[in-house]
């Protein structure tokens, strides 16, 4: 029944307003797994970043497709944390690790081990709209514990434009999605963020993006 | 055929006919051609073919439904052109609002368009649009590229929104008891066909005069018209496109709309050479923003802004013209 809700959701909500309201520009599809375990690893300006990856994943692919999101922002409320976890799908994170017992990092590996394809936002937060901010280091220990597994990068812009942090109005622009090499652990974790940080500069600098004022 | 296309005249349905034949050759002279010269990269132009083939039938369907989809096609194509334009141009963050608003504006205009109120039509943009939109950007406050950002926005409406939601009003025009010029009403077609058969004549002409214009500009002509906007239009381009495009209108008009020779003529003129000056407003606004196409929804053409950029100037142009004489 909840399956059933969460495909009707994608199918006649997230699909539309992405694919027509938003419009997707979409370079190197053939880059992005076919099947998990895989990691998608994005920018982050806008709510809509995870309905625009998991939208490029197709109805197929759904079941397989899961957000890592924050638990102290998407599980603040009863309301919110159902919706969060059984529709949209995500895995929370508790943010804040200081003083944990149990690992933080547990229900990514789980989806990881029950080859699931799990979206990563290494900023952590969707900051100022457009602007891309540090990668958090996290991922690293992820990417460590399940060398096999790749990394796809994925640079988007316009969505800060569309539906930026606040604003709760959505203004249709074009999406443009660049879609790189992916990335594997590489032994260490300076290189294996310096790898991962490269794709995405490079990625971001593929099309001259006007300053947004 | 399932009620589809039913209300439209014999001469309409001539017309999608032909143009599908038009295309069917285009195709088979690009297949003889990779016979011919297999090395060849004609990819491109492939694309640009099988594209015109989705336009042409989805165009087709909605056109032939009712007037209602045919309207509809319009609001789309507004709400894709005018997605484009701001996703092209600069904007600015505080104007999120604003820009919602703009786009409000375009079910609003087709609202206008159905529902056959003239007046509110031809005065919703250019008055109360502007004057809404700055009253809503001076709320906000911000003056630093004041001037910029309003200018861009209403540049966009007229263009997208408004210009465009004249080829769907010319749907509505029915000429009254006592018209300038008496229309000549094609055999067999009724009086409800004779908005329709106007919309495709403007559709015709203008995209038959973008393809012409390339066309002869790629066979001769050396002479460039315009070399700072665009390099590739010849005087001799311009030219033979102009001619070639009165000359189908003088071929057609007469048959297929309720004009005289001498209107369908002069329409002619008026699509050719207002075509090739609309073709080039857009490219002025894309080398002034360093972008090559508008989009990419239009695989092998660019964006929609590219493919409707003669029409965002022959479609007011062409209307007002025969509103004049029939309207």
């Amino acid at each position: 029944m909840i399956t059933a809700l969460r495909y009707l959701f994608f199918l006649f909500i997230v699909r539309p307003v992405i694919l027509f309201v938003i419009g997707l520009n979409v370079r190197r599809i053939a880059n992005l797994p076919t099947e998990g375990p895989a990691v998608v690893v994005a920018n982050h300006n806008s709510h809509l970043d995870t309905f625009v990856l998991m939208t490029l994943f197709g109805m197929q692919r759904l079941k397989d497709v899961h957000p890592v999101a924050a638990a102290d922002h998407f599980l603040r409320n009863p309301v919110m944390a159902w919706f969060s976890q059984h529709i949209v799908g995500i895995i929370p994170l508790e943010r804040e690790v200081k003083g944990m017992r149990t690992d933080p990092l547990a229900g990514i590996c789980n989806a990881l081990r029950e080859n699931q394809i799990l979206i990563i936002f290494p900023e952590g937060t969707r900051g100022k709209p457009e602007v891309r901010e540090e990668f958090k280091t996290g991922i690293a220990h992820v990417a460590k514990r399940f060398p096999e597994v790749p990394f796809t990068p994925v640079f988007l812009h316009g969505l800060g434009k569309s539906l930026p942090k606040g604003e709760g109005i959505l203004v249709p622009f074009f999406c443009d999605v660049f879609i790189g090499r992916s990335v594997r652990w590489t032994g260490k974790r300076e290189t294996f963020m310096h790898e991962l940080c490269e794709e995405m500069s490079a990625l971001e600098n593929e099309k001259p993006i006007p300053n947004w004022t | 055929m399932f009620g589809l296309f039913d209300h439209l005249s014999h001469q309409i349905h001539l017309t999608f006919i032909g143009v599908a034949v038009l295309l069917g050759i285009a195709e088979a002279a690009l297949l003889a051609r990779r016979r011919r010269v297999p090395e060849r990269d004609d990819s491109e132009l492939a694309q640009r073919i099988r594209t015109w083939w989705v336009i042409v039938i989805s165009f087709a369907i909605l056109f032939g439904v009712s007037r209602t989809t045919a309207i509809v096609f319009f609001a789309l194509v507004s709400f894709l052109a005018l997605k484009e334009f701001l996703s092209m141009v600069p904007t600015r963050r505080v104007d999120h609002r604003v820009l919602f608003w703009a786009y409000l504006a375009i079910p609003l205009q087709y609202v206008w368009v159905g529902s056959e109120w003239y007046g509110m039509f031809i005065i919703f943009i250019p008055v109360y649009m502007f004057i809404l939109l700055p009253t809503r950007m001076v709320m906000i406050g911000e003056t630093s590229g004041f001037l910029r950002a309003v200018g861009s926005l209403q540049w966009g409406l007229m263009t997208t929104v408004y210009s465009l939601s004249h080829g769907a009003m010319l749907l509505s025009i029915q000429p009254p008891v006592n018209p300038r010029v008496a229309p000549i009403w094609p055999a067999g077609s009724s009086q409800e066909s004779g908005g329709a058969a106007l919309l495709v004549f403007l559709i015709l002409l203008t995209q038959f005069n973008d393809v012409a214009q390339y066309c002869w500009g790629r066979a001769l002509g050396e002479t460039k018209i315009v070399p700072k906007v665009s390099p590739n239009k010849t005087v001799v381009g311009m030219l033979g496109g102009v001619c070639s495009t009165t000359v189908l209108a003088a071929a057609i008009g007469p048959w297929l709309t309720f004009m005289d020779l001498l209107r369908s003529i002069t329409a002619g003129l008026i699509i050719g050479v207002f075509g090739f000056a609309g073709d080039l407003s857009v490219s002025a606004l894309k080398r002034d923003l360093g972008v090559k196409d508008c989009g990419y929804t239009l695989p092998g053409h660019g964006g929609v802004l590219d493919r409707v950029d003669s029409l965002t100037f022959t479609a007011p142009l062409f209307f007002h013209f025969v509103y004049y004489f029939y309207g």
